[in-house]
Formats: structure tokens, C-alpha cells, sequence
């Protein structure tokens, strides 16, 4: 298979707005003749269903929770980036596309990043015009604060909670959509599989969560805004019904999965506590705007924070990235952490944390402009901790947060599906190998609003789409498959939880497949996934029935995917003998232990076929040309 | 993190198959709960005993567990998410309870919340308020430049005040009439503060309420059990605004 992901020629600041003059357009009478059916109602879902109504199409939406509003979008802290330059700080469209590229360790399309730099200012745009109160100064203009991996303030923010504020604007132009009729909501439904006919995705299989059914959609085009796959790692900042099957069953249909190897680690969560855990909290990345990372400079030292002198405190970003500080990319904050506590410095009961001290802004701004700007954060932390990070620094280590890769899309956010589109967190396109704070928002809201709009148009109009009819053979396929699965989950009747072979699953990737990676230990990762698989199969209990509300089968469906996924990303993290970004292969590094890339060889996306249940997938590989940008060793100093 | 002992406790949880089932209050044992779990994490731990024994385990809405998206919510002890003030029942730590204690869990009772199992409702009837006018009408690509409307900073502070709500209906479960008027003034205020909102905010007032009313929701009777129980500390002020909203439409308005 080549892989052409449809890149328009000319100028990279060209590129967007002649190619969207040359995409056949559809009729406005004709739009509402076309089904389109958008998996998820998260930023990307939500305000992609939206915009589609508007337009005239008709539009069905799926979402896995009992209402829009909660898709995972919702959790977002602290901010989203736009190259407005309101603080007349030297921002443009440039350079946010240079940053993000360079964010990403040079390992995402240039094109498709300058076309997310130049929407960024239509989306501040189209969310203050929705009622989003974003934050503002005095006089009433809109604020904006720093964010890791920018030397400009570009990041707009809503206190703490402005995915939570983003994704009620979507929401309630969803909202209005499903009034007009011109949107359809399928609350508490789980796409289970993906119906392609003709070698064109004509559908899918959602399963009714509360009555148990198997229900069939047809439609001329799907479109999953579905999230990432962190959950993977069981333990993560993701949501709990945050799951990787729409498009690992997508994937098994034929549409090939990205550079699954690139997982996010954040570097601000609580750190993990205790065996009973089921997921963790970040802190925002915001925090580190006014917040000090530290840790004792002597290992072993158990002296409460307050009582060790500045002269015995390493500030070891503030050392290490003089120019940057703590304000250094995710990865390379991660890493840090990580290093650090492996020489023994950690702190805490576990020795897994370093403190996130803000004594000095504290002193500098005082409480109230602290709390102001970090209020319902300072909050959280405490109610989790029992400790008040007004008084004491804060403990964080880093946790599984987002995923970079995901379903291989081309420049209209399509997959190798004719017809499927895959949009935000779910595809693998404008992050490569380390997302920048506030980009996944940027992203998803560009994809969802602005582009898949557009290009959805260009596919419709130019594609000869025969009816569908929901009786048809790929259907009663599709749906025998799921229900297959199902019974099978429900047979099984071992003594083994879901949740038991979750956290196991968890376990080993976080170990082999986290923050650091090598050779062996993927190998042994491998080997362990597929033990595990096989004993999921043979030891693994759900209680209860398919036809009913039954939250235990619902979740080992999810696991039983993760299982197969997770072989994959270790698989990929092998197959890329270099270090870049988040994928820090050990062997692969400098001689200050930055992440040592490969141009020569790993310059590509490494895109995944599924080639059958026993069978190792086949690699494909889309070159990545940069022709604007030079490549170069990321430096943060 | 604290170091205390274990809890052992008593549970006593609702348990109802489906909507149109009988439900009744069954007893179950907690034992070794740590003090820094939470609230729903002590349920998970019940959970999976319960599912290793061959029963049934709790069924219970829940997602991002940080409070944040709405989900959860389940009237413990009388209290809906519980007894911590302006706090998620995912957010309430295990520690604000004592070795020995009994908790009785019950879902949202309201009659626009149909029980869906045990401790899960539906809450479809909140989406349909919004639906009714809890929006702008801007098409997208049809917004001006951001800056282009300036915002006095008291008034954007108060609308985030407001639509701060994560729509858990823990406001319905508390009010002695199952009202939803601290949800819908919420949303109702969050637009009318802003100039971008002012433009419809009568019509939508009339139609927010109307869908309210028609969704099966009580009325208010100054109880202020809502704001009590709201995790977001959502302000009752927010229910004046609605009712001058509401006045304002039907009184003066083209719209009335």
C-alpha cells in the first residue's frame, strides 16, 4: 500500500486556502440527502456534528455517556493556544506552526500543523462569539498566560476548566443542532465495530448500553471522534470509559493505526498511592507557569519540605533549561522526573514525586492572584492529598496523559477507509512524537469545526455513494461479530476480574513500554501481552447478561481490545530504533541525556495494517518532508 | 497522604434491575478501605468482591473522576454527593468517614430522573433544557474577531461563576420538589451577563423555563437545598437572575 496523504502543492501558507477552492462542493439542497454518522461528542465530535447540521447535512451522533456534555474534552485544565499575539510578544502563525513541529520533535506534517496554526485564531473566534467566558483583563480584553515548550503567552484559559468551558460551547451549538432536528443523539451507546462495504465505510454497530441491544446505522460517511488509548496503561489522567475499540475495530476493518508507540507522559499528576487506585489526576501544566519543580539535592532526604535550606534544594529544570525552566516540554519534564527519583531524590512516602512549590509566587503575588489563577486546581489537589499547597509544596510525578499516534488520516482527516474520518485525539496527525500544552484543544476544535467540514464536502460531492440499506450482508456480518464476542466474554465464567487483568496489562507497559524504553524489555513486553491475552481468555469472570445494563461486560469488551492493542504500540516501540520526543529509547540518547533522533532512517510516520488475529501487522511508512523547516536537535536550554 | 488505619464499613445500597423493577436497600460489607480512596473507588473494591463471589455488582454512573464532567452522583446519607461541602462524589475521600460507620446509598430521586439500575438515572431531561435555548445561535465561521467585544471583566467573572455547573443534577436530588431551577438559572445567567448573549436572552429565558416546566421539574420554594449540595458551589443569586430573565421576557419583551 502507498500511503499518499494528499499534501497540496504550493506554498506551505498557501496550501489550505487553495485546496479548500479546489474541493468539489456539495449542493446545499442536495447536504441533507447525505447521512453522516459522528462517533463521540467530544471537541472534536461535538463541534464536527454541530458544523455539519449547520451546513445541512444529516447528521447522527453517538456518545458513550449518558449525555454529550461529559465526553472527556470536559477535563481539560488549563488552556488553548492561538497565534493571536495580543500581548504584542512576537507570536504569529509561524511561529506557533514552528514550535508545535518542534514541540513534536520534528516528527509531524508540516502542512497539516501550519493549516492547525492558521485556525487556531478562527476558533478563539468562534468559541467568545458562543459565550465562552474565557479569561480578561481590566479592560475587558481577553487574557492569556505561558505554556511549556512557548516563549510567548499565547495560551487563552478559562481559570482551571477551560475544556470544561470549550466543550459546553460545542455542546451547546450541538444542542441547538439536535433542536433543529438537523443532528440526532444516540446517548449511551458504544460503537462495537465499523461496516465497510465496497471497500467504503457505510456504517456501524453501536450497542445500546442500557437496553444491551446491537443496534445497525448506515450512513454515506463515518466519522469517529472516539479519543485516545491511554487507558491502555490502565492507570492514566483518561476518563474511565476511555477506550481504544472504535478504533481498533476500525483498525481491524482496514484502516491502518499510526505511530501507537507515541503515548504522553505529563509530568504534573498526584502521584499514584495506593493499590485500589483507578486513575490519576493531573495537575496543569499551567501550574508550572508560577510553580518551582525541586527536589533535596541529597538522595534520602526525608526532611519535611520546609525544613531543607535553599542551598541544599535542586531547582534541577531551572538548572539543567536556563532559558526554558520549568516551563520545558512535557517529555522533557517527564524524563527529568523520572531521572531524578532514579538517583534516589524522590519524595514522598514512595519516593515516585518532586515538589511543585509555589512559596515564591506565593510571596511575589500574593494568595489572592494565586488563587485567582489556579483556584479550583489548588483546590482539587487538596481534597485528593489532604494537604494544602498553599502552606506545603506540592508532590506530582508524571502519568500517562494523551496519545499522539492513532488512525492514520491524510490531509482530509481520512483514513485508508474510503469514507471513515477520524478526527482529534483519535488520529495521529499534528503532534508527532510530543504534544505541546494546549494543542490537543487547538486540534480537536480544528478538526471538528473548521476542517472536517470542509473536506467531508470534497468526499461526498466527488464519490458515487449507492443506498445502503441496514439489512444488507456487511451489516448481519458486522453485527454477528460483535454479538459473537460478547457471548464469547460471557462464557469464559474464569475467577479472574476485568479489572484484575487491566491493571496487569497496565503494569507491564508502564514498565517496559513508560517513560523509558529498551530493547529487551520491549521484547519481554511482548511476551507478556500475549500470556496475558491468552489468560484473559481462559480465567477472565463477567457477571450478568448481554441483554441488560451491564457495566462489567462493557468494560471487558474495552479491555479485551487493549489486549490486542497494547501488543501493537510495544511492537512499534520496537520497530523505532531511535528516541524522539516521548519515545525515549535508552540506547538513543546524548550525551546529556536528550532524546537522540534518527533523520536518516525514522524521518516517517510508522502506519500499522491489521493482518489477522495471530498475525504480526505489516509496517508501512509515510516519509515525513520538511521543506520549511530545518531539522535540528530540540534545545531547550 | 494520611496513614490511618483501614475502614470497615456497612453498606447499605440501592439495588433496582431496570426502570420499571422494584428496588430495595440491600447490606453489604466494605472491609480494608483505605482512607485516601475514594468514594467510588471504595464501591469499585466492593465491586469486584461482589463480582467474585457471582453476584451482581452496584451499578453506577462515573467517568472522569475528577469532578469535573458530571457524571457521578449518588445521595449518600441523605446528602446528595455526600456530606463534603462543594464536592463530587468522585472527589470525596474515604478519610470524612469513620471505622464502623454505616452508609446508605440511593440514587437521584426525582421524577424527571427515570433509575436506569441501581444507582444510575437518567438525566436526558437536563439535555432537553439546554436544547431549548441554552445557547448563542452563531453558526460556525460566522464569529468576529474575539477582541472585537470587549467583556467587563466582573461581568465575564460572573458568567464563568455560573457556567461553571457540570450538570450532575445533584441540585434536582436535593430540592424537596425535585426544581431544576439552579441548573437552568445557571445556564440561563451564564448568557444573559454577556453582551454575546443579550440578543436572545428573552426568548430563550421563556423557552428554557417553558422546557423546564415540561420536563417534569417542581418548582422553587426558597429551600436553597441546591446550593448547598451543588459540588460547583453554583449561586442561588443565579435563580433571581432566571426569574428577572423570565419576567423581563414575559412582561416587556417582543417575545412574550
Amino acid at each position: 500500500m502507498t500511503l499518499d496523504a494528499k499534501i497540496p502543492g504550493g506554498p506551505l501558507s498557501e496550501k489550505w486556502d487553495r485546496y479548500r477552492f479546489d474541493l468539489k462542493l456539495v449542493n446545499p439542497a442536495n447536504k441533507r440527502k447525505f447521512e453522516i454518522l459522528v462517533v463521540g461528542t467530544g471537541l472534536a465530535g461535538a463541534s464536527a456534528a454541530a458544523s455539519l447540521g449547520e451546513l445541512g447535512y444529516h447528521v447522527k451522533n453517538f456518545c458513550i455517556q449518558d449525555s454529550p456534555r461529559r465526553a472527556h474534552s470536559i477535563a481539560a485544565q488549563g488552556g488553548i493556544n492561538a497565534a493571536k499575539n495580543y500581548p504584542n510578544d512576537g507570536d504569529s502563525i509561524w511561529r506557533l506552526f514552528y514550535d508545535t513541529v518542534k514541540g513534536g520533535d520534528f516528527r509531524s506534517r508540516e502542512a497539516n500543523v501550519y493549516r492547525l496554526a492558521q485556525i487556531s485564531n478562527q476558533i478563539i473566534d468562534q468559541c467568545v462569539a458562543q459565550g465562552v467566558p474565557f479569561a480578561r483583563d481590566y479592560g475587558g480584553q481577553l487574557a492569556n498566560r505561558s505554556f511549556g515548550g512557548a516563549q510567548v503567552s499565547r495560551t487563552f484559559y478559562a481559570r482551571g476548566q477551560t475544556g470544561q468551558q470549550l466543550l459546553l460551547g460545542a455542546y451547546s451549538a450541538l444542542s441547538r443542532q439536535i433542536a433543529q432536528g438537523r443532528v440526532t443523539l444516540f446517548p449511551r451507546r458504544e460503537m462495537l465495530d465499523l461496516v465497510v462495504k465496497e471497500g467504503r465505510a457505510r456504517g456501524i454497530i453501536v450497542r445500546n448500553l442500557v437496553t444491551g441491544a446491537l443496534e445497525r446505522h448506515g450512513a454515506d460517511a463515518v466519522v469517529l471522534a472516539t479519543g485516545g488509548y491511554g487507558n491502555v496503561y490502565f492507570l492514566s489522567t483518561n476518563a474511565m470509559a476511555s477506550n481504544v475499540t472504535a478504533a481498533w475495530r476500525a483498525h481491524r476493518r482496514g484502516a491502518l493505526f499510526a505511530n501507537p508507540c507515541f503515548t504522553q507522559i505529563h509530568p504534573t499528576c498526584i502521584p499514584v498511592h495506593g493499590d485500589y487506585q483507578s486513575k490519576l489526576t493531573l495537575m496543569s501544566e499551567s501550574l508550572r507557569n508560577d510553580g518551582r519543580v525541586w527536589v533535596p539535592k541529597t538522595p534520602g532526604d526525608t526532611r519535611a519540605p520546609r525544613d531543607i535550606p535553599e542551598s541544599e534544594r535542586d531547582y534541577y529544570l531551572e538548572r539543567k533549561y536556563p532559558s526554558f525552566g520549568n516551563l520545558v516540554p512535557r517529555d522533557v519534564a517527564s524524563r527529568n522526573a523520572k531521572s531524578v527519583c532514579d538517583e534516589g531524590k524522590g519524595v514522598g512516602d514512595t519516593g515516585l514525586a518532586v515538589y511543585l512549590d509555589f512559596s515564591d509566587a506565593l510571596k511575589r503575588d500574593g494568595r489572592p492572584v494565586i488563587e485567582k489563577k489556579y483556584g479550583n486546581l489548588f483546590q482539587m489537589y487538596e481534597k485528593i492529598t489532604a494537604e494544602n499547597p498553599y502552606q506545603v509544596p506540592m508532590r506530582i510525578y508524571p502519568a500517562v496523559h494523551y496519545t499522539m499516534g492513532g488512525l492514520w488520516v491524510d490531509y482530509n482527516l481520512m483514513s485508508t477507509i474510503d469514507g471513515l474520518f477520524v478526527l482529534g485525539e483519535a488520529n495521529f496527525s499534528d503532534h508527532g512524537a510530543n504534544r505541546l500544552g494546549a494543542s490537543a484543544l487547538m486540534q480537536g476544535l480544528a478538526d471538528g469545526y473548521f476542517i472536517l467540514p470542509a473536506t467531508i464536502g470534497g468526499y461526498l460531492a466527488g464519490t458515487p455513494l449507492a443506498a445502503i440499506s441496514e439489512t444488507d450482508e456487511a451489516f448481519r456480518h458486522a453485527e454477528d461479530d460483535c454479538q459473537r464476542k460478547t457471548e464469547r466474554l460471557l462464557a469464559v465464567k474464569g475467577r479472574r476480574t476485568v479489572d484484575d487483568f487491566h491493571r496487569h496489562l497496565g503494569r507491564i507497559l508502564w514498565d517496559y513500554c513508560g517513560m523509558s524504553r529498551q530493547n529487551e524489555g520491549l521484547e519481554k513486553a511482548r511476551g507478556m501481552i500475549g500470556e496475558l491475552r491468552a489468560a484473559f481468555w481462559e480465567e477472565v469472570t463477567v457477571p450478568g447478561s448481554a441483554g441488560s445494563f451491564n457495566q462489567s461486560l462493557e468494560r471487558a469488551g474495552r479491555v479485551a481490545d487493549f489486549l490486542e492493542f497494547a501488543e501493537l504500540l510495544v511492537i512499534d516501540a520496537r520497530a523505532r530504533q531511535e528516541s524522539c520526543g516521548c519515545h525515549f529509547n535508552e540506547v538513543y540518547q546524548t550525551a546529556e541525556n536528550e532524546a537522540l533522533r534518527d533523520d536518516e532512517q525514522f524521518c516517517h510516520v510508522a502506519a500499522w495494517a491489521y493482518a489477522g488475529e495471530n498475525a504480526p501487522p505489516q509496517f508501512h511508512r509515510e516519509p515525513l518532508v520538511f521543506e520549511n523547516v530545518a531539522l535540528s536537535q530540540r534545545s531547550y536550554k | 497522604m494520611s496513614n490511618k488505619k483501614p475502614l470497615n464499613l456497612t453498606l447499605k445500597v440501592w439495588r433496582q434491575e431496570g426502570t420499571d423493577r422494584r428496588g430495595r436497600l440491600e447490606t453489604y460489607k466494605a472491609r480494608g478501605i483505605s482512607p485516601d480512596a475514594s468514594f467510588l473507588e471504595m464501591l469499585d473494591v466492593v465491586n469486584e468482591g461482589l463480582t467474585l463471589a457471582g453476584k451482581d455488582p452496584i451499578a453506577f454512573d462515573h467517568d472522569c473522576r475528577e469532578g469535573i464532567c458530571g457524571m457521578c452522583g449518588a445521595v449518600v446519607n441523605g446528602r446528595a454527593h455526600g456530606p463534603q461541602r462543594g464536592t463530587t462524589l468522585c472527589q470525596l475521600h474515604m478519610r470524612h468517614f469513620s471505622d464502623g460507620d454505616t452508609v446508605v446509598i440511593e440514587p437521584w430521586r426525582a421524577r424527571a430522573f427515570k433509575i436506569v439500575k441501581d444507582l444510575a438515572v437518567d438525566r436526558g431531561a437536563l439535555d432537553r433544557i439546554i436544547q431549548a435555548g441554552g445557547y448563542i445561535s452563531v453558526n460556525t465561521g460566522a464569529a468576529p474577531e474575539a477582541n472585537a467585544l470587549p467583556v467587563p471583566q466582573a461581568a465575564a467573572d460572573q458568567a464563568f461563576d455560573a457556567a461553571a455547573c457540570i450538570g450532575c443534577g445533584a441540585c434536582v436530588a436535593a430540592c424537596p420538589n425535585a426544581a431544576a431551577m439552579l441548573f437552568t438559572g445557571a445556564k440561563i445567567a451564564h448568557l444573559a451577563l454577556l453582551p454575546q448573549g443579550r440578543p436572545e436572552a428573552a426568548r430563550r429565558a421563556l423557552a428554557m423555563v417553558a422546557a423546564m416546566d415540561g420536563q417534569g421539574f417542581g418548582n422553587c420554594t426558597n429551600e436553597a437545598e441546591c446550593e448547598a449540595t451543588c459540588p460547583k458551589e453554583i449561586s442561588l443569586v443565579n435563580i433571581a437572575r432566571m426569574n428577572r430573565e423570565f419576567l423581563k421576557a414575559a412582561l416587556v419583551s417582543e417575545e412574550r
